[in-house]
């Protein structure tokens, strides 16, 4: 299967430099493909596709009837980076997760970073996912975002930016995983020659990061079950995943019950207590005596077990006040305030439309940039300028004046590409990467993450909603020559 | 020592109702397989034949009142493929599957791949004119339930949940030898003009081959008689369709979950269970028979209802005592949770 007509077309391409080479790190990658031919990869690719319907890796798309469920596309060529690059991003990793939690855990006490005029009082109290339920709260060892699914993206310059931070409740780890067990069912021959990093501990970090974050008085072992709305949700195939992976219990908010400011769950045998929840329902339905009233997944009184300390919640209620897309732009501030240092990895530049000159700028370009709706997630109230046409640029235009709290705007970045199977040829596609970051005892950075790719030509949006497919992504252990892209 | 790890409740009703819908499409699928088989044994309307099916699966009144009379297309397309009838081979894969989905970390990975292929493999299948491919259709299907049920005792610790999976297959398992045994015992006593022809036994060879056990039978009776089939049927220690064997089963793996010493009950369920075992081990069949097949079979299904809706209360939908913050209860959730994907 040959790369001959592969074409970068003026994008950073992750596999291949400006001259149509191979990179050093993907040299011998290609070299293994070149050498199989065209009906060995297709089968190769088929029966990854297979597999996964096989195995029911499925995730549910809202809108759509009731249990339509589909694969989350999978493309065999794996997006590759060096250990040089990756120690970097790592580092920088590590130093933003520390920087937010200690936002975080300001926000909901002394706010001293507000008292200091570094972010203005207004952006916060307005936030969406501000939670003043949460202050005065302290958590376990002060740490409220346990896990973290930071999503990466590398412009045209070659320079690799954090684009959002996810916070809340951030999926596709088991992606990660299931590309990887995948690319060794179907393809095992590319492995040959490259150290790659496993992936496979995730499960077993996880569970012990859950373990370290027990309440007072747990015992040594204590009951960590994963919380989940139930099949319906999109994502519940990773709640199950991760659930068996760990091998702890996986439970709906109708399982369990408040008594005496504790939570159990309602077994055959009566009730049974649980230490440690890793929920992966919203705030907003987590508890319908705190927040939504309406909420049937959510669990009545958690909130107050919570906040009793009989309990601990990963993540924290709350934490979803770092993870607004105007905030996100204090992001740097926050570093240099906190930690006196500067940021490892950049912001992409944000214009945040509640500042007037901001707003004009943004309402005068919106053929350019991309607009982001600040709370909202899975490429959902977006526009992406160079793609739009004047009725979708006039929709915004009006929102942006009427709530222009709720929008911010970047410039449109050229994301870079992987070559993917297109048919029975290789073009390239743009991508993002989402590392997975967890925080306990310490932060510890998953090697790798989720590549997602938009499978559409052309196209910027990567999420599995909007058309996105993955890939499996490659941090290598050691570094050949030239490797570092910095 | 080390408890073992509780199980909840949704989790047990989840497992228990796989199983069964697992068992109750088997069972559909070897009726239509063997009177696929009889009717081209028999000469004339083989719509009686059909209509026998639709009376054993208990749902006469919706079939009547949407399809009428009986004929192989409409009772194979309501019995298998029908959508909107909620115990057609299809329906109960479904569900099975669904069940299966929400529990995926306490089942076995290949339980659930087999779950999955199963229903997978019928949601591609229509009903096509023609029955050549009908009979290999049903014993695909039949054998994937033995797979999955060989997969299951295989893969699966023998522990709490999975003595809920043996519980839920056996009581469907003998619901549905006592209603076949009923409609079909109806059926073909009247016929005495029958006795002796060649006709005779060949119904009677169905009636044993719905449930796998005209071979088992031979071996142990030899001739077919209307009496020996009963004991086979409804009493047999060994035969692992037989009620009694079934309930047997079900009572053992009761006793597994709730660790009652033999002979003594804590739960509903448990009574309800041993009533009906010491009755099934201590009743003569001519005794059943000089009383009335029909009338012994029909109060049996009641008690099998009886045990099912007993351990609902002792294990799925109890409520515990004492002060909880309260909201409305709802047992299905389909409101979409904005996740972050």
């Amino acid at each position: 299967m040959q790369f001959a007509n592969y074409q970068t077309e003026g994008f950073h391409d992750e596999m291949f430099d400006a001259t149509g080479a191979p990179r050093d790190e993907a040299r011998l990658l290609v070299d293994t493909i070149a050498s199989l031919d065209e009906g060995q990869f297709l089968r190769c690719q088929r029966s990854a596709e297979r597999i996964l319907l096989q195995l029911g890796i499925t995730f549910n798309v809202y809108g759509d009837s009731a249990g339509t469920e589909r694969i989350f596309p999978f493309d065999l060529i794996p997006r590759i980076v060096t250990a040089h690059e990756w120690a970097w991003v790592e580092r920088g990793l590590k130093q933003r997760i520390r920087v937010l939690n200690h936002f975080i855990d300001d926000i909901y006490h002394d706010q001293k970073i507000l008292k200091d005029k570094v972010i203005p009082e207004e952006v916060i109290k307005s936030a969406t996912f501000y939670r003043p339920q949460c202050i005065g709260i302290n958590p376990p060892r002060g740490v409220w975002c346990h896990i973290t699914g930071t999503d990466l993206v590398r412009h045209g310059d070659g320079q690799i930016y954090v684009l959002e931070d996810n916070l809340r409740v951030p999926s596709g780890v088991s992606y990660v995983l299931e590309n990887r067990d995948l690319m060794k069912r179907t393809f095992p021959q590319v492995f040959e020659g490259l150290r790659v990093r496993p992936v496979d501990d995730y499960p077993g970090r996880l569970l012990e990061m859950l373990q370290t974050i027990g309440p007072r008085g747990a015992s040594e072992n204590p009951t960590v079950v994963l919380l989940t709305p139930g099949i319906y949700n999109s994502a519940y195939f990773e709640h199950s995943f991760l659930a068996q992976k760990m091998g702890v219990q996986l439970v709906e908010g109708g399982d369990l019950i408040v008594q005496d400011r504790k939570v159990w769950m309602r077994t055959t045998k009566g009730l049974r207590k649980v230490d440690v929840i890793y929920r992966r329902i919203d705030d907003d339905f987590l508890d319908p005596l705190s927040f939504r009233p309406d909420s049937l997944l959510g669990v009545p009184g958690i909130m107050d077990a919570w906040r009793a300390g009989n309990v601990a919640l990963a993540n924290a209620p709350g934490n979803g006040v770092a993870d607004d897309k105007v905030v996100y732009a204090y992001v740097p501030d926050m570093i240099r305030y906190y930690e006196g240092e500067d940021p490892i990895l950049p912001n992409v530049p944000t214009y945040l439309c509640w500042r007037d000159a901001d707003r004009q700028h943004v309402l005068a370009n919106l053929d350019k940039l991309v607009v982001k709706c600040a709370n909202e997630a899975g490429g959902y109230g977006m526009l992406v300028g160079p793609h739009s046409t004047a009725q979708q640029r006039e929709e915004f235009a009006a929102l942006i004046a009427a709530h222009p709290r709720n929008y911010i705007a970047q410039p449109t970045l050229a994301l870079s590409r992987v070559p993917t199977l297109v048919d029975d040829h290789f073009e390239g596609r743009h991508v993002d990467l989402r590392p997975y970051i967890l925080y306990g005892n310490e932060i510890e950075v998953l090697p790798g993450g989720l590549t997602r790719v938009a499978l559409r030509k052309g196209s910027l949006v990567v999420n599995s909603s909007q058309g996105g497919g993955s890939k499996d992504t490659w941090v290598l252990a050691d570094s050949p020559e030239n490797g570092s892209a910095e | 020592m080390e408890e073992t790890r509780p199980l909840l409740s949704r989790v047990a009703d989840a497992v228990y109702w796989m199983a069964r819908y697992i068992e109750r499409a088997e069972n559909v699928a070897r009726y239509i397989g063997v009177n696929l088989n009889l009717q081209l044994d028999l000469p004339g309307d083989p719509g009686q034949q059909w209509q026998s099916l639709i009376d054993t699966s208990g749902d006469g009144a919706d079939f009547l009142k949407r399809h009428g009379e009986a004929t192989q297309h409409n009772v194979v397309e309501f019995l298998a493929f029908d959508i909107e009838n909620p115990n057609s081979i299809f329906s109960c894969l479904r569900s099975a599957r669904e069940n299966a989905r929400s529990v995926r970390e306490t089942i076995s990975s290949e339980m659930w791949e087999q779950v999955n292929e199963m229903y997978l493999h019928m949601a591609s299948q229509y009903l096509v004119p023609g029955a050549e491919w009908l009979p290999e259709f049903f014993r695909q299907l039949r054998l994937s339930s033995h797979l999955f049920q060989g997969i299951t005792d295989a893969t699966m610790t023998h522990n709490e949940a999975w003595n809920f999976v043996r519980l839920g297959r056996k009581l469907e398992r003998a619901d549905k030898t006592s209603r076949i045994l009923d409609v079909k015992y109806f059926m073909l006593l009247p016929s005495l003009s029958d006795v002796g022809t060649p006709y005779d036994d060949i119904h009677w060879s169905a009636v044993l081959k719905s449930v796998s056990g005209l071979e088992m039978y031979r071996k142990k009776y030899g001739r077919l008689e209307p009496r020996d089939i009963v004991e086979f049927l409804v009493m047999d220690r060994d035969f692992p369709r037989s009620i009694h064997y079934c309930i047997t089963r079900a009572d053992a793996s009761l006793r597994a979950i709730t660790g009652t010493v033999p002979g003594t009950f804590h739960y509903t369920s448990e009574r309800l269970m041993g009533l009906l075992r010491s009755e099934l081990d201590f009743t003569p069949v001519d005794d059943i028979l000089n009383s009335g097949l029909h009338g012994y079979l029909d109060a049996l299904q009641g008690k099998i209802n009886e045990i099912d809706n007993a351990v609902l209360a002792d294990f799925v939908d109890w409520r515990p005592q004492g002060k909880t913050p309260t909201r409305s209860q709802s047992q299905t959730q389909t409101l979409a949770v904005n996740g972050s994907r």
